[in-house]
C-alpha cells in the first residue's frame, strides 16, 4: 500500500435545518472551502482529481435515489469515476477509508471524499423512524424501533455490570457541549452543567435529551492523495502543503440485532479481541475477575466492532498503548453512553472502567473551564470539537467532519478555521477518528499523523 | 369525420395544492433572488409493502398459535431466540425448537419519545430477555410495570411471555409481564 495523505478539508455549517440549500448546495459549500484552503480553483482541481467517493446514509431522508451522482454533477466532477458508500452512522468514516483505499491501492493519485445528510425534511419523530429502519425490520423495529431506546438498554446493562452512573454519562455531555462552545461549526454551543443534563427531558431512561446527539443538515469534504498527487496539488497551489498521513485504518462488524451478539468466554476474548495493552498479567487478572463476576463479551454493553476496528487500525499504525500514544480522539458520541463504551473498545481504559475514566479529567481539553472538579490533568482529549452530541450528526457527513477536524488539529490550524484557538490540542502529532453505525454493526477507526 | 378534441391544458385543481401567488420581482432586476427565502413544500409519501418473512415465517406462525419457537443448531446446540435459518458459527442449518417463554430481564429502558409509529404508545418499556438454554437475547415489550418507576432493580427480574389473543403477525404478538 502507498502512503496516503489528507491535504485539505471543509465542513459546512451544521444546523437543525438548512432550508437555504439543497444537499448538493451544502456539499458545494464544504467543497469550496476545501479548495479555497489550498488556494486552488475548481477547474484546476478538476484537471488533477482522479475521482471521488460520495457518502450519505439514508435514501429515506433524501427522498432521492442516486443522490450521490447529483452531488457529483453539481460539483462539476462528472465524468470522473465515483461511487456512493453507505454504512449507517459509520458512512462518513467508511467514505474516508474508501478514499484512502483508492489512493493506497494506486487506483487514484488524488481522490475527493464528500458526504452529506439533510435530515430536516421530516419531523424529528419521523426521522427517528427512518433511522430505526436501520435496525432489523422483522424483529427489532416493530417492537418499538427507536435508536435511543436501543442505546438506553445498553446503558442499563453497563450500569449493572460496572456500576456506571448517570453523572458519569453527564460528564461527557458537559465536556462535549462546552468544547463546542468554541467551535463555530457546531450545532449546539452550550455551557451545560451536570444538573442541566440530568434535568433535561427524559428520552429513553436513563438518557435525557442532553445525552443524545441531534439530527442535522450538513456536509463535509476532504482531499486524499498519494505522494505523486501531493506533488501535483502543491504545484497547482504554489506552496508546500502540510503532510498529514493516514497511517492506519481498521474496521469491524457485529450482529445487526444487538440481541444476537454473543456472550464470549475469557479465552475467546483473549484469542480474538484483546489489545496489546491488555496482555499484561495485571490486565489478565483484572479480566479474569470480571468474568468470574459474570461479565461476558461483548454482550450489549460493549461494541466488539469498535474493538476490532481499533485493533486493526492500531496494528497498522504501530500503536500498542493507545492512551499514551494518541494525542486526541474524535469518536462517535451519538450518546454519552456510547462515548464511555467506546473508551473501553478503543483501549483508552479497560472494559468496565469507562465511567470513572469519563470523570477523571483525562479526556478533557486543557485550559477550558468546565465547571467541574476533575482529579487528573488531560491526557488524551476526546471529542475536542464537541463531537456528535454538540456538533450535530448529519450522518453521511459526520465521519468526514471528524476527519477534517482531526486534520486541522494535526495541521495546527484550529485557531484559523474556528476563529478561536481554545480547542487546538498543542503539539498534536497523532489523532484517531472513530465512526460507528447502528447498535455497533459497522465501525471504522482511522489513525492520522502529521509529518513535519 | 370530426376531429377528436384533446385538451391542451392540465386542470389546476387536479394535483393538490393550488398556489395563487408567490412573491417575485416584477422588474428585470433578478439579483435580489439570491436573498430569497427558500420555498418549502409538503410531499406525502406512503407505501404498502408485500413483505415476506421468508425462512422466518414459522416463528410468526408459532406466535399466532400461542407457541414460542427458537432457532437451535442441532450440532452445537447454540440457540438463538430470534429466528435465524443458519448458525453464524458453523454456517449450517438451524432447527426449530419450542421453549416456554419465561426468563429474566437482561437490560431495559422506558421510551418517553420514539419513532412516529410508536409515539401514541409512549411511555413504553423495552426489555432484552434472557432465556434459560438460549445463548443470545430477545427484544420485547414489558407490560404491566410502572414506566415512572424505572429502576436498575428491574434487571434480573423474572418475566413470563403472553400472547396476543388475535395475532398481528408481528414480534409483538408476544409480550412479557413481571412474575411476582
Amino acid at each position: 500500500m502507498r502512503p496516503v495523505y489528507i491535504v485539505s478539508g471543509g465542513v459546512s455549517k451544521f444546523a437543525k435545518a438548512r432550508p437555504d440549500k439543497t444537499f448538493v448546495g451544502m456539499v458545494k459549500e464544504a467543497y469550496d472551502y476545501t479548495l479555497a484552503d489550498i488556494g486552488i480553483e475548481h477547474p484546476q482541481f478538476f484537471e488533477l482529481v482522479d475521482g471521488t467517493v460520495a457518502s450519505y446514509f439514508s435514501d429515506h431522508f433524501t427522498r432521492q435515489l442516486m443522490a450521490g451522482i447529483m452531488a457529483q454533477d453539481y460539483l462539476g466532477m462528472i465524468p470522473k469515476p465515483s461511487h456512493r458508500v453507505e454504512g449507517g452512522g459509520a458512512t462518513g468514516g467508511i467514505c474516508l477509508q474508501e478514499g484512502w483505499k483508492a489512493v493506497a491501492s494506486g487506483y487514484m493519485d488524488v481522490c475527493l471524499a464528500y458526504g452529506f445528510e439533510q435530515m430536516s425534511h421530516v419531523e424529528t419523530w419521523k426521522g427517528n423512524e427512518f433511522i430505526a429502519h436501520a435496525s432489523d425490520v422483522t424483529m427489532d423495529y416493530p417492537v418499538g424501533g427507536f435508536y435511543s431506546g436501543y442505546y438506553a438498554m445498553m446503558v442499563t446493562r453497563h450500569m449493572v455490570e460496572f456500576g456506571t452512573t448517570v453523572e458519569q454519562l453527564a460528564h461527557v455531555s458537559v465536556k462535549n457541549h462546552i468544547n463546542a462552545y468554541h467551535n463555530p461549526y457546531a450545532q449546539k454551543r452550550q455551557r451545560l452543567t451536570i444538573q442541566d443534563v440530568r434535568s433535561a427531558p427524559m428520552v429513553a431512561w436513563p438518557l435525557t435529551r442532553n445525552d443524545i446527539c441531534v439530527m442535522s443538515d450538513g456536509a463535509a469534504a476532504a482531499i486524499l492523495c498519494s505522494e505523486e498527487g501531493l506533488a501535483k496539488l502543491e504545484k497547482a497551489s504554489g506552496r508546500r502543503l502540510p503532510r498529514v498521513r493516514v497511517t492506519g485504518i481498521g474496521r469491524g462488524t457485529d450482529a445487526m440485532r444487538m440481541a444476537d451478539r454473543p456472550h464470549q468466554s475469557f479465552d475467546d476474548f483473549y484469542k480474538y479481541n484483546a489489545l496489546p495493552n491488555e496482555q499484561s498479567d495485571d490486565a489478565r487478572a483484572y479480566y479474569k475477575d470480571l468474568w468470574a463476576k459474570g461479565f461476558r463479551y461483548p454482550g450489549v454493553h460493549s461494541f466488539r466492532a469498535g474493538r476490532m476496528a481499533s485493533r486493526e487500525a492500531y496494528k497498522n499504525a504501530g500503536i500498542t498503548d493507545p492512551l499514551k500514544e494518541i494525542d486526541f480522539v474524535e469518536l462517535h458520541d451519538a450518546y454519552t453512553s456510547s462515548e464511555i463504551q467506546t473508551y473501553e473498545d478503543m483501549g483508552l481504559c479497560r472494559y468496565g472502567e469507562g465511567g470513572p475514566f469519563a470523570t477523571s479529567g483525562k479526556t478533557f481539553m486543557p485550559g477550558i473551564d468546565y465547571g467541574l472538579k476533575l482529579a487528573e490533568k488531560p491526557v488524551c482529549p476526546v471529542n475536542p470539537s464537541g463531537g456528535l452530541i454538540a456538533c450535530g450528526h448529519p450522518v453521511g457527513a459526520t465521519g468526514l467532519m471528524q476527519g477534517v477536524f482531526a486534520f486541522w488539529q494535526l495541521q495546527g490550524t484550529i485557531g484559523k478555521h474556528f476563529g478561536d484557538p481554545a480547542l487546538q490540542v498543542q503539539n498534536a502529532h497523532r489523532g484517531v477518528i472513530h465512526s460507528h453505525a447502528g447498535t455497533g454493526t459497522y465501525v471504522t477507526v482511522s489513525v492520522l499523523e502529521n509529518e513535519k | 369525420m370530426t376531429k377528436k378534441e384533446i385538451s391542451q391544458r392540465i386542470e389546476d385543481t387536479l394535483q393538490g395544492t393550488v398556489v395563487f401567488s408567490v412573491p417575485f420581482p416584477t422588474g428585470d432586476d433578478l439579483s435580489m433572488l439570491k436573498e430569497m427565502s427558500p420555498i418549502v413544500i409538503k410531499q406525502p409519501y406512503a407505501i404498502d409493502y408485500n413483505y415476506s418473512y421468508g425462512q422466518d415465517s414459522p416463528f410468526f406462525a408459532a406466535l399466532a398459535n400461542g407457541r414460542f419457537i427458537v432457532s437451535r443448531n442441532p450440532k452445537s446446540g447454540y440457540t438463538y431466540p430470534n429466528p435465524r435459518g443458519h448458525d453464524m458459527y458453523s454456517g449450517t442449518e438451524n432447527e426449530w425448537v419450542e421453549i416456554v417463554p419465561e426468563g429474566k430481564i437482561h437490560a431495559f429502558t422506558v421510551c418517553h419519545f420514539g419513532s412516529e409509529a410508536f409515539l401514541p404508545e409512549c411511555p413504553y418499556i423495552l426489555i432484552l430477555v434472557e432465556f434459560e438454554g438460549c445463548d443470545t437475547l430477545f427484544l420485547a415489550r414489558l407490560i404491566g410495570a410502572d414506566p415512572d418507576g424505572a429502576s436498575l432493580d428491574w434487571i434480573g427480574k423474572k418475566v413470563k411471555g403472553r400472547f396476543l389473543r388475535n395475532a398481528k403477525l408481528k414480534p409483538t404478538d408476544i409480550y412479557f409481564n413481571l412474575v411476582d
